[in-house]
């Protein structure tokens, strides 16, 4: 369950011939009577990044939240239509914390819990079911190493994870994420209270990471899913108006209006 | 450049003269609990002694000391501690963290406020209806202690609550999203973070209990029993019921003994407050966020 990146050898071929890592169908959600996404469809391949852009407000979060499920979590919050990761429904999921484990979240302000910088990694571990000492050890130094912040922690492993800098803290997070060794991982708006440069670096990660796992990118950076994104999706106003490859998209390939408009910063 | 004008002035008179305003209202509110404190100890402090703490009363209660009382007091609320700790965290964690946001939450939110209002009379007849005479622990520590813990029960729910409702959510979610239940979420996040919280509200509550007399009264604590308890089963003496009996219900008690038997009652309730909030101090300075 922690072997990490134990099926790297068949990327390659996942290029080739793309599997669909995750599908939308019709996917509507609403709070109480208000609606925030209005018959999504859409397709993520395994082994892509894929951005989704678009303005406040266009059930991007919303959209992140059905694919794990938290909906449950959330009071109010009523999803409709149908997700499939790996080809199986996520409602079909007797126990969806084992569904919650192979998907990881980040977060837009980075959540560092209050425990140390070891235990923050070790968490996910842990929780399903992993207590050897040596064990862990390994999994929070690959991940922290993965995420480029165990020459910053390896001294301080022990001290507060919540009193890293920012943009520490979000490294960590997503340290925090790949202990999960996810199959499928989310990131909201992940650069918000980040500097540029640990921006950077962080979006470098995720160009490895694509080689093991599969992104879900929401960003308000418009720039930002062009650096990173191998397809994006245009969301406004709860619809998601186009799809398509990032390249035809910045190219000026697109179908709709809007999207050209918001693309080239004239409004959103 | 800057004159004051006419309605600067004006300003600044209002001003100076809200704060004199609310400043005497403060010092008028504080005055009577200074002067309760200075007549107690004016009045009480040639009783105090060791031998007073620790020694027995005699003469029909006009003299000797208080030792049976302290011990029993100490007993009652210990246990009455004991009993509203689980029972309290418990609840509390199931209306912070578990219960859906519908309308038997909020009845039973509203009942639970309620139930902070009943008199201390009306629980204590409760008591004897219940622990003494239904579960037939007769008049004990164990039927008084029980009654003290039901009546703070209430408070103790609401102050634990708002210990954990101090995590913030953004904890829980990022725990719920790396596929933690909620139990597991409780225990690693929830709970580390608000337990110095949960703990001086549960002592300082159950502590406030001490001065309590009705609800003991016809559960458990006895006008003169010069032994000490030996298990909760038996009666004991308490301090405020003793207070009561000694300045209504004895002839010829000397003036001072019950300013004296009021100085330790208050000290008893200060200190435990004293001891909550250094137990919170010592906490929050682990505190991790
Ligand atoms: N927990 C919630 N309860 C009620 N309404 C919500 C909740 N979360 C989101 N909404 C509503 O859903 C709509 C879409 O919100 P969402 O957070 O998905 O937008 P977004 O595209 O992520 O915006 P942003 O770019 O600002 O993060 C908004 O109108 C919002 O008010
Ligand atoms: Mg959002």
């Amino acid at each position: 369950m922690v072997e990490h990146g134990a099926e790297n050898a068949s990327t390659g071929e996942n290029r080739a011939n793309p599997t669909r890592m995750l599908e939308v169908r019709n996917l509507s959600i609403s709070y109480g009577s208000k609606s925030a996404l209005r018959d999504v469809t859409l397709d993520v391949r395994e082994n892509e990044i894929f951005g989704i852009i678009g303005p406040a407000n266009s059930g991007k979060t919303s959209f992140l939240r059905a694919l794990n499920r938290m909906d449950v979590f959330t009071p109010g919050m009523n999803v409709e239509g149908e997700v499939l990761v790996s080809g199986k429904d996520v409602r079909s999921w007797r126990n969806l914390y084992a569904l919650r484990r192979r998907i990881g979240v980040v977060f837009p302000l980075p959540v560092g819990l209050p425990m140390s910088v070891y235990d923050n990694v070790a968490l996910a571990p842990r929780l399903s079911g992993i207590k050897k000492k040596a064990v862990l050890d390994v999994i929070v130094e690959k991940c922290l190493q993965r995420a480029a912040l165990w020459d910053e922690v390896k001294d301080r492993l022990h001290s507060l994870g919540s009193l890293l800098s920012g943009g520490q803290q979000q490294r960590l997070t997503i340290a925090r994420a790949l202990s999960q060794d996810p199959d499928l991982l989310l990131l909201d708006e992940f650069s918000i209270a980040v500097d540029p440069v640990t921006t950077m670096r962080i979006e470098d990660i995720l160009k490895e990471l694509r080689k093991e796992t599969t992104i879900v990118l929401v960003t308000n950076l418009v720039q930002q899913a062009r650096r990173l994104a191998d397809r994006t999706a245009f969301f406004l106003m709860g619809e998601c108006v186009e799809v398509a490859e990032t390249e035809d998209l910045f190219a000026g390939g697109v179908q709709d209006q809007r999207t050209r408009e918001y693309v080239e910063g004239r409004f959103g | 450049m800057f004159e004051a004008t006419e309605i600067n002035m004006r300003h600044r008179r209002t001003e100076v003269l809200f704060r004199l305003l609310f400043g005497m209202m403060t010092i008028l509110l504080i005055l009577p609990v200074a002067l309760i404190l200075g007549i107690l100890i004016y009045k009480g402090a040639p009783v105090l002694s060791l031998d007073f703490l620790l020694s027995e009363p005699t003469n029909g209660m006009t003299a000797g000391g208080i030792f049976p009382a302290l011990v029993g007091t100490i007993w009652l609320v210990a246990v009455a501690l004991i009993a509203s700790l689980p029972v309290g965290v418990a609840a509390a964690l199931y209306l912070s963290e578990y219960a859906p946001n519908n309308w038997l939450t909020r009845a039973i939110n509203l009942a639970i406020i309620n139930l902070a209002g009943v008199p201390s009379i009306v629980h204590a007849l409760f008591g004897v209806g219940a622990f003494v005479l239904f579960f037939k622990f007769g008049t004990s520590i164990l039927a008084a202690s029980l009654t003290l813990a039901i009546m703070t029960l209430p408070v103790v729910i609401v102050s634990t609550r708002e210990a954990m409702q101090a995590v913030p959510q953004a904890f829980r979610e990022a725990c719920w999203n790396m596929g933690a239940t909620r139990w597991q979420t409780i225990r690693r996040v929830v709970l580390p973070n608000s337990i110095s919280g949960i703990l001086t509200g549960v002592i300082l509550e159950v502590s406030r209990t001490v001065g309590e007399t009705a609800p003991i009264m016809f559960t458990g604590a006895a006008f003169f029993l010069p032994f000490l308890p030996q298990s909760v089963f038996d009666q004991t003496m308490a301090m405020s019921l003793h207070l009561f009996v000694i300045s209504t219900q004895v002839p010829n008690v000397p003036e001072g003994l019950p300013y004296g038997v009021a100085l330790v009652l208050i000290a008893m309730v200060l200190s435990m407050n004293a001891i909550s909030i250094a137990f919170r101090m010592y906490l929050r300075n682990k505190k991790k966020w």
